[in-house]
């Protein structure tokens, strides 16, 4: 084993770590916006708007996003004369700007799933004591609905967020140099595909732990009561300190 | 039931005056309610002046917990006429074209006005008791912060859970929720307050804690319909009883005469068969 190679690997992946967070957390952002407007829809009573997200999560749930990713990146380019006129071309010539989309619109898709069934599992009474005392339709999402909603989903939505992670991984095949690109060039150079790839795997690894770490204190932070924060703590995921 | 054994210091509606002279709070003429083809409430009406506690009894299924959400508009009335707390409303008398829409102020001021404590208490889990307390009164009628803290505080003492303002309802103990919910309806300043079953959820040894916190409601005065199973309540500390009978008006008076000699066959079958 050369330890001092696989450091220097590691350092110098690690430079293209900010680019890899860039990435997971604009279209992680993106995304479950688009997520909670698709469960929105798909929950309306206007059937074409549930319509139109059963269509949307249809298709960007049964396509790989590899080949959602080069539809966007490649196939568009065929339409850049249209593009143009609309003014939309310089966002998509920009790889990093399409990998953004195409991670976005994916875990939209996944997503909206997610949120529904979080939107679905709050409790009927809860609603009711909120219309009953008068909260009109936005207040009470606001108020009542989301939160909980939040809640029930967020377990379900952090499985959600490291697939993203692991996903930026794909935008090296469209030339961007986040951790994996880099270590695609480095492979080119040195072949020494096993120390590098592992580096590479080490550091999704990484960004992965602390993630975790992450929506497990919001978990034990949003919960609303220590009951469920002692079992939090006792899965032993998390070692939160609790104040007061 | 020990606990009802007291009668209420001043029981208006027992020996109903000629001129009655207080508001009346509300009037129910005709209301009918439908669920697909099933007709639940077939045009009941019903009154309640300021201070009368009506007790709302039936079997399952007789429509007792659509009439009471009629009221508030958790359901829409097919047809009939209501007037809560001041605002009169007519609905359509056939389903002829579109449900007329309640305009949303005019709901506003019921819902506020006639409170509603629910069956399964239905606190909200995300928030603290101060916090459930105090979010229709800051959200929905937009009082100073200041004021409706202290008016919360004032209402959970009342309640006899002060000291569990910042708990989560999670922790507390079902006739523990249900008093919260009991001080939520109280913040809102209401004119009435609706109970729907408020002791069905309970168990056995936790029904007097919130039996008494409604007594006490009773004796200082407060509007009240109540939907219940405790005949105790219903005769000892409602002023007034309503028997419904699918989706009827069967018996209805004083509850000292209703009890005491029933007209209604079913009723008294209704007294006999809960209180063996
Ligand atoms: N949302 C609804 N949709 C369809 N049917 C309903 C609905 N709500 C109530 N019903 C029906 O209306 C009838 C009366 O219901 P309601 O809940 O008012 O009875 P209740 O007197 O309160 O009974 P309980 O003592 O069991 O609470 C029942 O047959 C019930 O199945
Ligand atoms: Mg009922």
């Amino acid at each position: 084993m050369d330890f001092r190679f696989l450091g220097e690997t590691f350092m110098t992946l690690l430079a293209a770590l900010p680019l890899t967070l860039y990435l997971a957390l604009v279209s992680s952002i993106c995304g479950a916006l688009g997520a909670l407007v698709l469960a929105l829809m798909r929950l309306s009573s206007a059937r074409p708007l549930s319509l139109i997200a059963r269509a949307y999560v249809f298709v960007f749930r049964g396509t790989p996003l590899l080949i959602q990713l080069f539809l966007i990146y490649y196939g568009l380019g065929q339409f850049r004369p249209s593009l143009q006129m609309l003014g939309l071309w310089p966002f998509f010539r920009d790889p990093i700007y399409c990998t953004i989309a195409a991670l976005a619109m994916n875990t939209a898709a996944y997503g909206s799933e997610i949120v529904r069934g979080g939107l679905a599992a709050v409790p009927r009474g809860a609603v009711e004591a909120a219309i009953a005392c008068g909260m009109s339709p936005g207040l009470r999402f606001r108020r009542v609905v989301l939160p909980l909603a939040t809640r029930i989903a967020l377990p379900a939505y952090g499985n959600e967020l490291i697939v993203m992670v692991k996903a930026t991984s794909l935008a090296s095949t469209i030339t961007i140099m986040e951790v994996t690109g880099i270590a695609g060039k480095l492979i080119a150079e040195t072949y020494r595909t096993m120390e590098i790839f592992a580096c590479a795997a080490a550091i999704y690894l990484l960004i992965n732990f602390v993630l975790t770490r992450l929506v497990l204190t919001l978990e034990w932070w949003m919960s609303p009561d220590r009951t469920t924060r002692r079992v939090l703590e006792q899965i032993g995921e998390t070692k939160v300190k609790v104040t007061a | 039931m020990t606990l009802m054994t007291s009668t209420r210091q001043n029981e208006p509606s027992a020996m109903p005056l000629p001129n009655d002279e207080r508001p009346k709070k509300i009037e129910i003429e005709g209301l009918r309610k439908s669920f697909g083809k099933i007709e639940v409430l077939k045009g009941i009406s019903l009154e309640a002046c300021q201070g009368d506690v009506v007790a709302i009894l039936g079997a399952s299924g007789s429509g007792k917990s659509t009439l009471l959400r009629c009221l508030n508009f958790l359901e829409t009335p097919d047809a009939g006429t209501l007037s809560i707390c001041g605002e009169r409303i007519t609905m359509p008398a056939s389903a002829k074209g579109r449900m007329i829409q309640v305009d949303r102020q005019t709901l506003i001021r019921i819902r506020t006005r006639a409170a509603m404590v629910f069956q399964s208490f239905n606190l909200w889990s995300h928030m603290t008791v101060l916090e459930n307390v105090i979010e229709a009164p800051i959200q929905v009628q937009r009082r100073p912060r200041a004021v409706c803290v202290a008016e919360a505080e004032a209402v959970l003492a009342r309640v006899g859970l002060a000291e569990k303002r910042h708990t989560y309802p999670a922790m507390l103990s079902g006739g523990q929720q249900q008093r919260v919910a009991i001080a939520r309806a109280l913040a809102m300043r209401p004119e009435v307050l609706l109970f729907d079953e408020p002791t069905s959820a309970l168990d056995p040894e936790l029904v007097g804690e919130v039996l008494t916190v409604m007594r006490s409601l009773a004796d200082e005065g407060r509007t009240m319909l109540v939907v219940t199973h405790e005949m105790g309540f219903a005769r000892h500390v409602s002023s007034r009883t309503v028997f419904l009978h699918q989706g009827l008006v069967e018996e209805e008076g004083p509850s000292a005469d209703v009890f005491a000699n029933p007209k209604s066959e079913r009723f008294r079958q209704f007294i006999r068969r809960i209180e063996v």
